[in-house]
């Protein structure tokens, strides 16, 4: 099977630009960006196809058929896409509702870690013989052990804010 | 007899529908759904009966031939994995309605949870039948799907914020899987798993080794297997205990199963067995990193989840029967106490209003009860003898050792390592939520309290809660009925497979045999059927 270079080359393009937009931040932009890849991806059926023919029925003509069965295929896909498309844009406008914007947020525990070290704290099971030392900043001990005497417990608090109780609804 | 093979799919749809139709009584909803499910463990057992003793079950369906209609195929393997996970649900429904009647009333129809919930379950079963690569990707789809609705509903902040990550994720690996089968089709021109074995094996090595590796992506994903495990325990924490535990359960097990059902059937000559066992071991090891680092008991649960995601792999890796069977036991033992433990992790945040363990204490004295349901799947989690869970270890860590390669050892010890430090994790948990004294808690608790007040948006939704929940703080709080039976139902289901471990393992190790084997698979869908 020769495959059709200009069907292959689109591919590569849509799906390139898909993959751009789903690196982005915002979720409606991720959402345009699946389409692209998923359209792309249909079009990698067409050329998995092979050759175009007449319309795939039995008698209706002696010259050689379209493959239908990738037709199928990318008709389920289609209509898959169509239906994660529409939940996503639900999904984002959820979350506009919600925050003002529809970005997805960072891992909770990535967060902690980042606002943790903006407040230069340590952890709870941070030993504390060694908060002598100065951190890799090299910021001095007194401010150090300053910030140790709270209970560095705002671990959990963070988790749990996040962590969400309400059952089914 | 063969078209039973349909039902698991079917019922299930079938319910859903009628679910809808009485989304008003919620009475009418809970019926329907737990007789679907019951009708389907039914079905699934007889399936598992005649899987074993008549071979494959076939159907096409249809009537079109298999290589180029749908067919579905219930073997060993299919009929255990689709009884397990079919009783699993069952249970976490009943669960769910406890839950729901305490919450909302007894008559407060939770119209979407139903259908959604059926709709999931026949996602499962279809990509646990399906004979082929696309209609594996449906399956995978329809349950994928009603996993987007489940792990966002209600729609709050914190569900919407961890769902889209999930979402993201799901949806990248699906176009993966698409991309997959393109190839696949372009390579051989089928998608049946039956003709690709065939045709795999005359294709040169670089395009099945591709083909190979593009299927292994999309499947890894699924499964949450290193390093493609990130969004797993960031995501389902959040979902209500039910759901949680339905996916903990299931979700990642499908992706197990359709690596083993790819790697046996279509690429028995495996080149990719060395990547396959360090991603197993990373798998363990990292996971179980990640779970000792943790201060939430649902957290440590997830993370635990991704390492035990690693042992079956590892006896995908090795290749051997013996590694097969003790891969198919383990799932079969991991799908039942993994669940179990996400549901006792919903008790107790429905008695204490929390699983951060720097809040909870005293659980033992409180609750014995909770206690009992806690400490026998988590022991059964970290491999203590004569649990199921040790057993599972046990001859996975003996198929592994008679694999003589060095790269098998290092993956052995990676799983004994990953076992003790299950243990460890677990026993922090024990030590804080269930022994620690209550009055120790407290104080941390107020500590933490205090200590959060400064410049902290979170600390609303935290009184918010409590008032929603309606917790008493002394720690009177009763479990209702409705949600420890169900959970009391899956401790004794994970307690009987110790029980029935000889013959489990015994049929385990037939399946692999059929695995290996092919041609009964082969011969059943492309030979006889109909």
């Amino acid at each position: 099977m020769t495959p059709n270079l200009p069907l292959v080359i689109l591919v590569g393009v849509m799906v390139a630009a898909g993959v751009t937009l789903v690196l982005e931040r915002s979720l409606t932009r991720i959402l345009i960006g699946f389409v692209l890849i998923g359209n792309g991806v249909s079009v990698l059926f067409l050329v998995v196809s092979g050759p175009a023919g007449t319309a795939p029925i039995v008698g209706l003509s002696d010259e050689p058929m379209s493959d239908p069965l990738p037709q199928a295929m990318v008709l389920t896909a289609i209509v898959i896409t169509l239906g994660v498309t529409a939940f996503g844009l639900a999904l984002a406008y959820r979350a506009w509702q919600l925050t003002g914007h529809d970005d997805v947020q960072d891992d909770v525990e990535d967060d902690l870690i980042r606002r943790r070290a903006e407040q230069d704290e340590t952890s709870v099971t941070f030993d504390e013989a060694d908060a002598a030392l100065p951190d890799e900043e090299g910021s001095d001990a007194p401010h150090h052990r300053e910030i140790h005497e709270v209970p560095a417990t705002t671990v959990p608090e963070a988790l749990d804010a996040d962590d969400d109780t309400q059952a089914l609804p | 007899m063969n078209q039973i093979v349909l039902l698991p799919v079917i019922l299930p749809l079938l319910g859903a529908g009628l679910c809808l139709v009485f989304g008003r009584s919620a009475r009418a909803q809970r019926v329907i759904s737990v007789a679907i499910l019951a009708l389907v463990v039914t079905v699934s057992a007889v399936l598992l009966y005649r899987a074993d003793h008549f071979g494959p079950q076939t159907v096409n369906v249809g009537g079109w031939p298999a290589d180029i209609g749908i067919s579905l195929v219930a073997d060993r393997l299919s009929a255990l994995m689709l009884l397990v996970s079919t009783i699993v649900t069952l249970c976490v429904l009943l669960y769910s309605f406890g839950q729901g009647i305490v919450e909302f009333g007894r008559d407060a129809p939770l119209s979407v949870f139903h259908p959604t919930f059926l709709v999931l379950s026949a996602g499962v079963s279809n990509a646990f039948l399906s004979a082929d690569l696309f209609n594996l990707f449906v399956g995978f789809e329809i349950l994928l799907v009603s996993s987007y609705v489940l792990i966002t509903l209600g729609g709050t902040g914190a569900r919407v914020r961890s769902g889209t990550i999930y979402i993201v994720v799901s949806m990248i690996s699906s176009v993966v899987f698409l991309v997959a089968i393109a190839c696949v089709y372009a390579a051989t021109g089928t998608v049946n798993f039956a003709a690709l074995s065939g045709r795999i094996a005359d294709l040169p090595p670089e395009v099945s080794n591709l083909l190979q590796l593009l299927l292994l992506t999309t499947f890894c994903i699924k499964a949450a297997v290193f390093p493609l495990s990130a969004w797993l325990p960031d995501s389902y924490p959040t979902a209500p205990a039910p759901v949680t535990a339905v996916f903990a359960g299931l979700l990642t097990k499908v992706g197990i199963y359709a690596i083993i059902r790819t790697q046996t059937l279509l690429f028995p000559e495996n080149d990719l067995r060395t990547l396959l066992l360090w991603a197993a071991a990373f798998t363990m090891v990292v996971g179980i990193l990640g779970a000792v680092a943790q201060s939430d008991i649902k957290r440590i649960l997830s993370f635990t989840l991704v390492s035990h995601i690693g042992y079956m792999l590892f006896g995908v890796a090795l290749g051997s029967a013996a590694g097969l069977s003790g891969a198919i036991f383990y799932i079969a033992h991991h799908i039942t106490v993994q669940t179990t433990l996400f549901l006792v992790a919903g008790l107790i945040e429905y008695r204490s209003s929390t699983t951060n363990l720097d809040k909870l204490g005293g659980l033992a004295r409180a609750a014995p009860m909770l206690s009992v349901m806690f400490f026998v799947p988590a022991m059964n989690l970290a491999g203590i003898p004569p649990f199921s869970g040790f057993l599972g270890k046990l001859a996975l860590v003996q198929a592994g050792v008679d694999d003589h390669r060095w790269l098998s050892y290092v993956a052995v010890a990676a799983a004994i390592v990953t076992s003790l430090l299950t243990l460890y994790a677990i026993a922090k948990v024990w030590n804080r939520a269930f022994w620690q004294p209550a009055e120790d808690a407290e104080a941390l608790g107020a500590d933490s309290h205090g200590g959060s007040m400064h410049g902290r948006s979170g600390v609303s939704t935290k009184t918010e809660r409590t008032s929603t929940w309606k917790v008493a703080d002394d720690g009177e709080q009763r479990l209702p009925l409705g949600m420890v039976v169900p959970t009391m139902m899956l401790v004794a289901c994970s307690i009987a497979l110790t029980v029935v471990a000889g013959p489990l393992l015994a049929f385990t190790a037939r399946a692999a045999d059929e695995l290996q084997g092919r041609s009964a698979y082969i011969v059943a869908v492309l030979g006889g059927g109909g």
